[in-house]
């Protein structure tokens, strides 16, 4: 897809594997050469590179059926929304917690399972809101001002 | 001061000086190898990477799987260094090399890697850097050979 060269309308959705690790990663790897070949500011890219990367292994580790990635760039603001098909998160409280983790051994001796990456999003994003209903899914909205 | 392998102590080293040090093999960006790099991160957890690496690092770790060349290709990393003789998955070397970015092993484990870099001069990584409000995260920043033990906000 041809990618317009100024930051305005452009929208796309990723389909992302629940459990597939070979493929993770590289919804975020799409989404940070677009907002390169837009010129958005570089550290406002690694902001969203991190915190779009972060939600992604968030997807195939936790979210089993896995689910979509949507980048949405407006002259104002770049939005990444996150949507997953379950198994939804209980108590989002508690998972933004820094260091609350519910992942595998498995999961860990990949380099992941510190109970970092919903903090880390939190602090990387302008505006970040979550909800989840148990048994469904859970959305993550991640707002990241385009100055 | 001088390090084991004769390099002078500095704040800057290249890709080149680092194999050198580390007595490192280039499994592949052979032609990065003049890079030149500040500052540097040691860390199986990529979470902590993520928040706490500067870009333009390099990243020393024990983790031989593909998310950590997404990891370093998210924070624009210069190079990563695999640690105590491990070997790369296939996979892992295969994404590198699409992505440009230098993979090394060094027969060393993680704690000597590190410490013979931090004594030939190559700075850490001190606090969140990604933050919207960096100036709140900024913690003074540790010299090499003065650094104490337990310096604050160092991801643990
Ligand atoms: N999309 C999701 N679906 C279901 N549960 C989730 C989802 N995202 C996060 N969680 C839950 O929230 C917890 C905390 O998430 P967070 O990203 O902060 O840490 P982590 O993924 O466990 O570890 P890290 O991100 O440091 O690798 C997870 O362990 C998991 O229980
Ligand atoms: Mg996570």
């Amino acid at each position: 897809m041809e990618v317009s060269n100024r930051a305005e309308g452009l929208k796309e959705t990723y389909d992302v594997a629940g459990r597939d690790f070979s493929s993770a990663g590289a919804a975020s790897s799409r989404i940070k050469r677009i907002l390169q070949q837009i010129g958005v500011d570089q550290g406002i890219i690694r902001r969203i590179a991190v915190s779009s990367y972060e939600a992604e292994m968030n997807l195939v580790i936790h979210a089993s059926n896995g689910g979509r990635i949507t980048l949405d760039i407006s002259p104002d603001a770049v939005t990444i929304l996150v949507e997953d098909d379950g198994p939804g998160i209980t108590d989002i409280k508690k998972a933004m917690q820094p260091g609350y983790s519910t992942a595998s051994d498995e999961i860990r001796e990949m380099g992941f399972g510190a109970g970092m990456g919903l903090p880390n999003m939190q602090s990387c994003a302008d505006e970040l809101e979550i909800s989840s209903e148990p048994g469904v899914g859970t959305t993550l909205k991640m707002v990241f001002m385009n100055r | 001061m001088n390090d084991s392998a004769g390099i002078q102590a500095r704040s800057t080293m290249t890709l080149a000086d680092i194999c050198k040090i580390l007595n490192a093999e280039v499994i592949c960006g052979e032609d990065k190898l003049d890079e030149q790099v500040t500052t540097a991160c040691g860390c199986d957890l990529m979470s902590d990477v993520l928040a706490f690496t500067l870009p333009g690092s390099i990243l020393l770790t024990g983790l031989t799987n593909q998310q950590v060349v997404r990891t370093a290709e998210m924070l624009d990393l210069k190079a990563v260094i695999i640690v105590r003789n491990k070997r790369p998955d296939e996979s892992m070397v295969e994404l590198a090399c699409s992505k440009g970015l230098p993979i090394l092993l060094s027969p060393y484990p993680l704690y000597e890697c590190c410490g013979m870099l931090f004594a030939a001069g190559l700075k850490g990584c001190n606090g969140s850097v990604h933050a919207k409000d960096e100036s709140s995260q900024k913690i003074e920043p540790a010299k090499p050979g003065e650094m104490t033990c337990g310096a604050p906000g160092l991801g643990d």
